[in-house]
This record gives structure tokens, C-alpha cells and sequence, in this order.
């Protein structure tokens, strides 16, 4: 009955009429959720499992997509040089893909808002410290912060541990890289919140500023957050690929969409154009999307554009 | 006689918004004679500075007029293209909001925004107009005019600030001002400087003038004429004396006696009783009819025309001998 | 049909049906005894508070610029008996809200300090059973509320924090009595802020305010953003709850007539400073300090009596660098030499020895109390 009503509630809302009013947006959440789910679901309705060496026949490899002359039904998006069908590969490095950019996110987004919310409501030199950090911080490029770390761990790690742990060492790459975008965010909601009459109603009655950020100013700053996160997702996701491609990714065992690129791309000039123009076509519809629902819901959120 | 300058016939406008069509302004008719200043007042929300906005084309979007007129000078201004409107309004109508920093350009000295603002619509020389600024600056009370012209607008506080948005709304000489809470933002030291004015400037130059404000204090200082704004409608409208001393509506009665007044110490200050509806929710009948101590039966179902009461016009039906409920002396409405 | 012929509406209706609508008493709540103590219930000394408005360390070394201080309250001293109300007035940047600030605690001061109830603020801060006792009512009602808590909530959490009420079931209760204290229906807990209008939102503050059972009510300009029918709805709840509970205000205002309703005394500040303090009454009756006269002058007249508004000349100096001497001497049509240098100290005024006030010509008696005030005159 609750729940019911909850979701009554979210279907009357200003988010969902201003969402039916845009073709992109809905078109958008459509390719989006259609990558999310062939992501997610990969192990069950993957025409193939590209990881079981059995089923695999080098007869099969190079197979064109189904459409052009030389194809095979059994391979709609044709196959690569070991004989794997390229659309099961897509779908499960699309769950990689997809594995790492919410990750990441995630990371950066729960170290951004405790360093902005921290930032914003102390002040002071806690403040100056904490933003200058982030300054520092953006001055590295990403891809430089990942390299960097990746070749730490590379060096300090033995090869098989290094493998178990290059998921994690790529997450936390990308994610370290990103906070400060979210911790400069809510700094500057909290600075806003900070000094609204109901947290200063809350301080005069001595709640604690711990209790005050989490159940004052947090749901307040959520919003441009929820924004960045989005936004974020598909430019975590683009970095993950960029690392794989240079083969400084995820290991090998778990290729994801920028792996595929990489091996593909060594067969794009001999005419074997499909291995890697296919993953990349999923990249693009995949960050595409989701960068354009980013967008909806900045405009969306943002009083002043209602 | 000489015809009124600005007229207001049968204005409506309206919200199209998800939850059906919401009337922000219904039926609202006024006239302004040149030199003439009627206030406009009225809680938040009553459409007073809606009425403002739709008089010079500035509705915010997804307003429109949805009937009636607006006359400046006889001819129909309402129906023009954005374009003739926006030559209107530097020309011919000058506009003064509540807060100065939103008409002043932060980037360009006062002197060059009144001297380019006399340029297109006075069609003056570079020197001439710049004589022009200093002058008005002058009137309008900026110590060191001459000076002063080549400031930033942030180099003015906001007292000064507004005395300069007032001459830019005044130096192309047009022939009506809408001011919207000119003095809202100010101190109640610097409002007086400000008001008296406004009000000098529209006597000298013979401007007419729409004054929107909530502060009765305001009107009660600076207006010829009244009229009082309730849930999109005029309630009652007459010369500011009568309204302020014997108002006729009963919304104009609750408000006037809900002032408190400075000269003496009440144990109770009179109050009217709830909230003015939302536009999504106005009564029918009169929309004051809920919160009306004299409110009747015609009141809750058939809404109300200005009708005579004497010095005033009020929409209020005990003004309306056929009412079964009336005041003594209440003329036969047709 | 019968027809009936009524008197025209008057303002007398709209009071009698205000009495007829008279907010209820208060409902099964512990009285208060204090408002027969005789101690005062808060006392400032020598209050001060400034803030450093410096731009950044390395701006300031490149640009040469010396520290900058905002002096926003500088030396104010004042005390509150128990059961009263004490207004302080004054024009945006007097300090009348850093006042407010510094008396619940939410500043710590500079120089000076409160004293509340006999103790030292600080120490009665520390201890949630004194804190329990000071609560404040704010100015916007659209910022006063969390938008993302329901109003039973918002209501409640003083009660949570104090730990007043832990019962669940008995906390609703003390909501719902709380509403209807306010005038608004216990049904509305359930709903959100946006839902209600400013003087409803207003109502929710001072709700949340009372749900502690304080003593003393600090009130920064709690009908400022509201229309004036709303106000007067606000300031007759006021009152009342004063009247029925005991309890004790510092009500802050621009607003010179509705100071007047609400008051028992009135201090006039100008620029961090009090220039004026003195029973309402007499404030009214015979303004002493220049700036109160000039202030009063300004407000328009309503009663359209054709009295001349005379205009307070120039504008209010910034806090940052305040002029020499009496800060208001730049507008004063009396200011002489020793105006300009010496800073004048509150001191009981000849004639009416019950206001005390921060004026050398007043002290020197050459402040012509019958004659009007020809500030504009002098200045414009």
C-alpha cells in the first residue's frame, strides 16, 4: 500500500512530466536501460559464452556480421579471431564496463560528499586545506592518476595477485580522480544550506553538526549530486575503456568494452572491420545516453529553467 | 477631457500549466491619466505585479494574455510582436523593478547606459546626451553627478543604485512608468528619499504612473488613485484618501484595520481570518467569500462586478440593492 | 426573500470576529512560574561581535591591504526581565540580528558577554536543561523549514533532541497540541512544508519553537516576509502565547509600528551600537535621539493627515570604516565638534530620565525636544 502510493507520487511528479515531455530523454532511457539490462542479464540471454573455451571453434572465427554475404544467423554481429561471437562479447565486457563506471562513481561520489560536507560546513582552515587538496587533485589527468597507481601496484604486487586485485586498482584509479568535481559541488550547497534558518534552528537547539550534515544538509545537496553522478558515469566509463585500450585496465580474463576495442583494432585495416566497430558503436550508445539523461536531469532540477 | 493614457480593459491572463489552466488575472479594468499615480496593492500572490508585467510585455512564459485589452495612448499594445514591444518599453513606457541590480548592465558605467538608453530613443547626440545624464543624475539626487556618471553601478549602494534605475527609466521621457516594489529593498529612511521622488518626477513631467507595492504606507504617500488586489481580481478601486480611510470592500476594511498603527498600542490587532486561496483553488462566487465575516448566499456563487459604492467602485454584492443583503444606499445593479 | 439592509463593513466587525476566532488557551500545559520572578531573564554586557571580511592571506600580501574588521554589534548592553519583551529596531546593517545571534549562542562574541538566567550563556549552553529553555523564531519562512522533513517532524525535533518525549505514540500527541496551539489542525503533521503558505510556515516555526517548553523566545523579524493581514494573524499569536505561557521575547525588527504592539521596551540601534533604549510607550511618546526622531519621521503617514514626510538625509555608513565619534553625527542636524570625536555613552536623558540615550546634544540639552527635527533641511 505504501509502496503503492510512493509510486503513485513518483508518477505525478514535476521529474516525471518534464521526462515524458522529451523524445531524447525518453529515447535516451531506452538505450540505456537496453544496455543495462543486456549488461546485467549477459549470462542468460548471451547467445554464447564467449569465456567457455568448449564451445569455441577457430572454423567460426572472422565470421562477418549475419547481414553481409559470408555470415552466420548463429553470429548476428560476426565473430573475432578466436572464433567468439562478438555480440555475447559486447554484452559481457558491457557488464564490465558497466561494473567498473558504477563503481568508481560510487567511490568518488561517497568520498566527495563527506570531504564537500565536511568542507562546507567546518569552513575555516579545514576548508582551505580540504579544497586545495581537490585543486591539487585536478590539476593530474585521470589517466595519469590511473597510470600512476596501476604501475605502483604493478611494481609492488606479484603478477597473480595483480590480476585478482586490477579491478579494484582501476576502480579506485578512476574514482580517486573524480571526487573532487563532487566534493566541490556539495561544499557549495552546503556553504548555501549551511546558513538556512532550519539548520541554524537545528544548531540553536545543539544538535550535533555530524547530525545536522547528515539529516539537514544531505538530502538538501543530493540533487546537483545525483547530476554529477550521472554525468559521471559515462565519463568513468570512457576513462575505463581509454585504460583498456592501452592495456593498463582490467585484466585480460575480464575484458570489457575498451579490451574488445584493443583487440579489434588490430584487425580493422585487414577488413575485419565488425570486432572492434561494434564494441565501440555499444561505448558511444552507451555514454551517449547516459550523458543525455545527465543533462535532462540538470535541466530538470535546476528551478530557474522550469 | 482628456482620454485616459493608459487603459486596462477585461484583462485576463492565463497559466497553462500540467494541472490544467490556472486564471492569474481575471477581469481586471483600470485607466491612468497622464501625471496620474495609482498604486496597486494587494498580499503576495494577488497578481499585482503580474498585472505590471502583462502591461509591458513581460509575462513569464507560459503566460499569455488570454483576453482583453491594453491601450497606451488609444492604441492596442498588447497584441504587438515582441520587437514594437521592446521599442515600446524603452520609449514609451519605462519600468522600474525591486531590485536595481537586475536592470543596471554590472559591466557598463551608469553615464553609458543613460546616454545609450537617450541615443536609441531620443535620437540626441553623443554630447547632448551626455549633458542629459548628468542632469538627471542631478535630479534624481546623486551627489557629484558629474563625477559620479562614469561609475560602476557597484560602486553605488543600493539606495543610490535605485535613484539611478530610476533615471534611466525616466530619461528617454516616456509617457508611463511601471514601477514594481521600487522601495521594497531600501530602508525605511532611504524609501522616503525614493518615493518622494518618484512622485515629484511624474507630477513635473506629467508621467502617468503604475505603482505596484504591498506596503500601504507606500500608496498611502505616493498615489493618486488606489486600487486593491485580491486573488487576481480588483476588489476595490478609488481616489487612495477614501480607500485608506473608508474602504468599502470588506477585504479593504480587514486589510486597512489589520495595519498596526504607529501612533498607539493595541491589545489586538484586527486580522482576517485563513489565507488567500490558491490560483488552483479560488472559490466561486467572490473569492474573498470564504474569509468575508458578511459574506451571504449570492456571495458563494456569483461572482461579483465593481460596482459604485459612492467614491469608491468595490466588487463586493452589499453594494448591490437587488442583493438580498445590502448596504443602506446601495444602488440598483443591472 | 427577505431583504436585509446591513451598516457598511467596518474595521470593529473585523476585530469582533478576530475575538470571536481568539486562538485557544493554552491546553493541559505545565505552567510556568517565572514570570513572577523578578530577575531578569537575560542580560547582555558590553556585547560585541566583529567579523574579519579580510579577503584571503595571499590577495591581501599581493594587494598591500591592511585586515578589515566589520565591527557588526559594538558594545551593547541590555537586560530583559522575565515576562516581558524587549525589541531592538533598527535599518538593515544596524546589527540587530548579530544580536540575536550572540544572545542563543549561535555566535560566540568578540568582547562582553550574556548572561542568561544568572549564568554565563556558555555554561548554559553546555547543559541541555538550560539549553532547553531559549529558542528562536526565524525571519523567512521558506528557509526556516527543511523542505525534505514532514512538519510532525520538524515539530519534534526539539523534542528529540532534549530527549523530552521519548514515547512515540506521546510525541505525536505533543505534536498535534502544539499545532492546534498554533491554530493549525493536527492532520497537517503528516504534510510537507511546501504545502502550506508563509503564515502557516510561520505558525510551524513557533510551534517547533514551544515544543521545548522554553522560557525565552528570541524573534528575528518573524513577520518581515509575511503580508500585513498575516502579520497581524502572527502578532496576535505572539502575544497570546506570552500572555499564557510567561514567556519572555527579544523581538527584532525594521518595524517601527509593529514594535510598538509587541513591546514592553524598545532599544533603537544605529550601527552596532544602541542609541536609544526606553520603555515603548515613552520611545513613542518622546523620541530623544536624533536618529529615533528621524526614523520616526520617515514612516509614512497613513492616517493622510497631509503631514510632510521629512526624509532622513544620506544613507547609513558602512560598518567596515564607521565615522568618528557618534556614528550617526554625518546625518545629524545637531552634531557639533565633540560629536565628531568623542563617542557619546547611554545616559539617562533630562526629562524623561526612563530612556536612556547615546546623545551629546541630549546630554548638553541642546536637542530642542519641541521643535521639529530638521534633518533634511540640514542635508539635502
Amino acid at each position: 500500500m505504501a509502496a503503492q502510493s510512493a509510486l503513485a507520487r513518483a508518477f505525478d511528479s514535476d521529474l516525471w512530466w518534464s521526462f515524458k515531455r522529451s523524445p531524447v530523454t525518453v529515447v535516451s532511457a531506452i538505450v540505456a536501460l537496453a544496455c543495462i539490462l543486456g549488461a546485467v542479464l549477459a549470462p542468460w540471454i548471451a547467445p554464447h559464452n564467449p569465456f567457455d573455451l568448449a564451445s569455441l571453434n577457430l572454423i567460426d572465427a572472422f565470421k562477418p556480421p549475419a547481414w553481409t554475404g559470408d555470415g552466420d544467423a548463429t553470429y548476428p554481429l560476426g565473430t573475432d579471431d578466436q572464433g567468439r561471437d562478438v555480440l555475447s562479447a559486447i554484452m559481457y565486457g558491457a557488464r564490465v564496463s558497466l561494473l567498473v563506471g558504477i563503481c568508481a562513481v560510487l567511490f568518488a561520489t561517497i568520498l566527495g560528499i563527506a570531504i564537500g560536507l565536511v568542507a562546507g560546513y567546518v569552513g575555516g582552515t579545514v576548508d582551505s586545506v580540504l579544497m586545495r587538496i581537490a585543486d591539487i587533485q585536478l590539476t593530474f589527468p585521470s589517466i595519469l592518476i590511473a597510470l600512476l597507481i596501476d604501475g605502483i601496484v604493478r611494481a609492488a604486487l606479484p603478477r597473480e595477485v595483480h590480476d585478482r586485485v586490477a579491478l579494484f586498482v582501476v576502480i579506485f584509479a578512476i574514482g580517486i580522480s573524480a571526487w573532487p568535481a563532487f566534493a566541490r559541488t556539495v561544499r557549495g550547497s552546503t556553504l548555501v544550506e549551511r546558513n538556512k534558518e532550519y539548520v541554524l534552528a537545528a544548531r540553536v537547539i545543539g544538535v550535533s553538526p555530524l547530525r545536522i550534515m547528515a539529516s539537514h544538509v544531505l538530502p538538501n545537496v543530493l540533487g546537483p549530486v545525483l547530476v554529477i553522478a550521472t554525468l559521471g558515469l559515462g565519463g568513468a566509463i570512457l576513462t575505463e575503456a581509454t585504460l583498456s585500450f592501452l592495456g593498463v585496465g582490467v585484466p585480460p580474463t575480464q575484458p570489457s568494452l575498451g579490451t574488445l576495442i584493443r583487440i579489434g583494432n588490430d584487425f580493422l585495416f585487414s577488413g575485419e572491420w565488425w570486432i572492434t566497430i561494434f564494441p565501440g558503436v555499444a561505448l558511444i550508445a552507451m555514454v551517449l545516453s547516459v550523458n543525455l539523461l545527465g543533462d535532462w536531469l540538470r535541466d530538470a532540477l535546476n528551478p530557474k529553467l522550469r | 477631457m482628456m482620454p485616459a493614457l493608459l487603459e486596462v480593459e477585461d484583462l485576463r491572463v492565463e497559466f497553462p500549466t500540467r494541472r490544467g489552466l490556472l486564471t492569474a488575472l481575471d477581469g481586471i479594468s483600470f485607466a491612468i491619466d497622464p501625471g496620474e499615480v495609482l498604486g496597486v496593492v494587494g498580499e503576495s500572490g494577488a497578481g499585482k505585479s503580474m498585472t505590471g508585467a502583462a502591461i509591458i510585455g513581460l509575462l513569464e512564459p507560459p503566460g499569455r494574455i488570454a483576453a482583453g485589452q491594453v491601450r497606451l495612448a488609444g492604441r492596442r499594445i498588447d497584441t504587438l510582436p515582441y520587437e514594437e514591444m521592446r521599442k515600446i518599453r524603452g520609449r514609451e513606457i519605462g519600468a522600474i523593478f525591486q531590485d536595481p541590480l537586475t536592470t543596471l548592465n554590472p559591466l557598463y558605467r551608469i553615464g553609458d547606459q543613460l546616454i545609450e538608453t537617450m541615443q536609441t530613443h531620443l535620437g540626441v547626440n553623443a554630447a547632448e546626451a551626455r549633458r542629459r545624464a548628468i542632469e538627471w543624475l542631478e535630479l534624481v539626487g546623486i551627489p557629484a553627478a558629474a563625477q559620479r556618471v562614469d561609475s560602476y553601478p557597484h560602486e553605488f549602494s543600493g539606495g543610490m543604485r535605485q535613484r539611478v534605475v530610476i533615471a534611466l527609466a525616466l530619461c528617454a521621457e516616456p509617457k508611463l512608468i511601471v514601477a514594481d516594489e521600487p522601495t521594497t529593498a531600501l530602508d525605511v529612511s532611504i524609501q522616503a528619499q525614493v518615493i518622494t521622488l518618484l512622485k515629484r518626477l511624474a507630477r513635473e513631467k506629467g508621467t502617468a504612473m503604475m505603482l505596484v507595492t504591498h506596503d500601504m504606507g507606500v500608496i498611502a504617500e505616493a498615489a493618486d488613485r488606489v486600487a486593491v488586489m485580491y486573488a487576481g481580481r480588483i476588489a476595490e478601486i478609488g481616489p487612495v484618501r477614501e480607500v485608506v480611510r473608508h474602504p468599502k470592500h470588506p477585504y479593504s476594511v480587514g486589510l486597512m484595520a489589520s495595519i498596526p498603527p504607529l501612533d498607539r498600542r493595541v491589545e489586538r490587532l484586527a486580522q482576517i481570518e485563513g489565507a488567500m486561496p490558491r490560483l488552483s483553488a479560488i472559490p466561486p462566487g467572490c473569492p474573498f467569500n470564504p474569509r468575508c465575516p458578511y459574506a451571504f448566499g449570492r456571495c458563494r456563487t456569483e461572482r461579483p462586478e465593481l460596482l459604485e459604492t459612492g467614491a469608491t467602485r468595490a466588487a463586493c454584492w452589499l453594494y448591490d440593492a437587488a442583493s438580498e443583503r445590502h448596504v443602506a444606499g446601495a444602488r440598483a445593479h443591472g | 426573500m427577505a431583504e436585509q439592509i446591513v451598516a457598511g463593513p467596518t474595521a470593529a466587525a473585523f476585530a469582533a470576529a478576530t475575538e470571536a476566532a481568539r486562538d485557544a488557551g493554552p491546553t493541559a500545559l505545565p505552567a510556568f512560574a517565572h514570570a513572577a520572578d523578578a530577575g531578569p531573564m537575560l542580560e547582555a554586557e558590553e556585547l560585541a561581535r566583529h567579523f574579519d571580511v579580510s579577503r584571503p592571506l595571499l590577495q591581501r600580501l599581493f594587494a598591500g591591504e591592511a585586515r578589515r574588521i566589520l565591527r557588526a554589534v559594538d558594545g551593547v548592553s541590555f537586560s530583559i526581565p522575565k515576562g516581558t519583551t524587549l525589541s531592538l529596531v533598527g535599518e538593515s546593517g544596524c546589527g540587530k540580528s548579530t544580536v540575536a545571534r550572540l544572545v542563543v549562542g549561535l555566535y560566540p562574541p568578540t568582547r562582553g558577554r550574556v548572561i542568561f538566567d544568572g549564568q554565563d550563556l556558555a555554561q548554559a549552553r553546555a547543559d541541555s536543561a538550560q539549553r532547553r529553555r531559549m529558542q528562536m523564531i526565524f525571519q523567512d519562512p521558506y528557509a526556516s523549514l527543511n523542505p525534505r522533513w514532514r512538519v510532525q517532524d520538524i515539530i519534534a525535533e526539539p523534542i528529540r533532541a532534549f530527549g523530552l518525549v521519548t514515547d512515540r505514540g506521546a510525541q505525536r500527541d505533543r505534536v498535534a497540541q502544539l499545532l492546534t496551539q498554533v491554530g493549525l489542525s493536527p492532520l497537517d503533521g503528516e504534510k510537507f512544508p511546501h504545502e502550506f503558505s508563509g503564515g502557516q510556515r510561520q505558525r510551524i516555526s513557533i510551534a517547533r519553537a514551544l515544543s521545548s517548553n522554553p522560557e525565552f523566545l528570541v524573534c528575528d523579524e518573524p513577520t518581515s516576509a509575511l503580508d500585513v493581514s498575516v502579520q497581524a494573524q502572527i502578532l496576535n499569536l505572539m502575544k497570546a502565547l506570552q500572555r499564557d505561557l510567561g514567556l519572555t521575547y527579544l523581538f527584532i525588527s525594521h518595524n517601527l509600528a509593529v514594535v510598538r504592539q509587541i513591546s514592553d521596551r524598545i532599544g533603537v540601534m544605529y550601527l552596532g551600537r544602541i542609541a536609544e533604549l526606553a520603555p515603548a510607550e515613552t520611545l513613542f511618546t518622546a523620541p530623544r535621539h536624533p536618529y529615533t526622531r528621524a526614523l520616526m519621521e520617515a514612516i509614512p503617514d497613513l492616517d493622510m493627515t497631509g503631514r510632510k514626510r521629512i526624509p532622513v538625509g544620506g544613507e547609513v555608513p558602512s560598518p567596515i570604516s564607521p565615522p568618528p565619534g557618534c556614528p550617526f553625527h554625518p546625518r545629524c542636524p545637531l552634531a557639533n565638534e565633540r560629536c565628531r570625536a568623542e563617542v557619546p555613552a547611554l545616559l539617562p536623558a533630562r526629562g524623561t530620565p526612563e530612556s536612556v540615550v547615546a546623545c551629546h546634544a541630549v546630554e548638553e540639552g541642546r536637542d530642542h525636544i519641541e521643535a521639529p527635527l530638521a534633518v533634511a533641511a540640514a542635508l539635502s
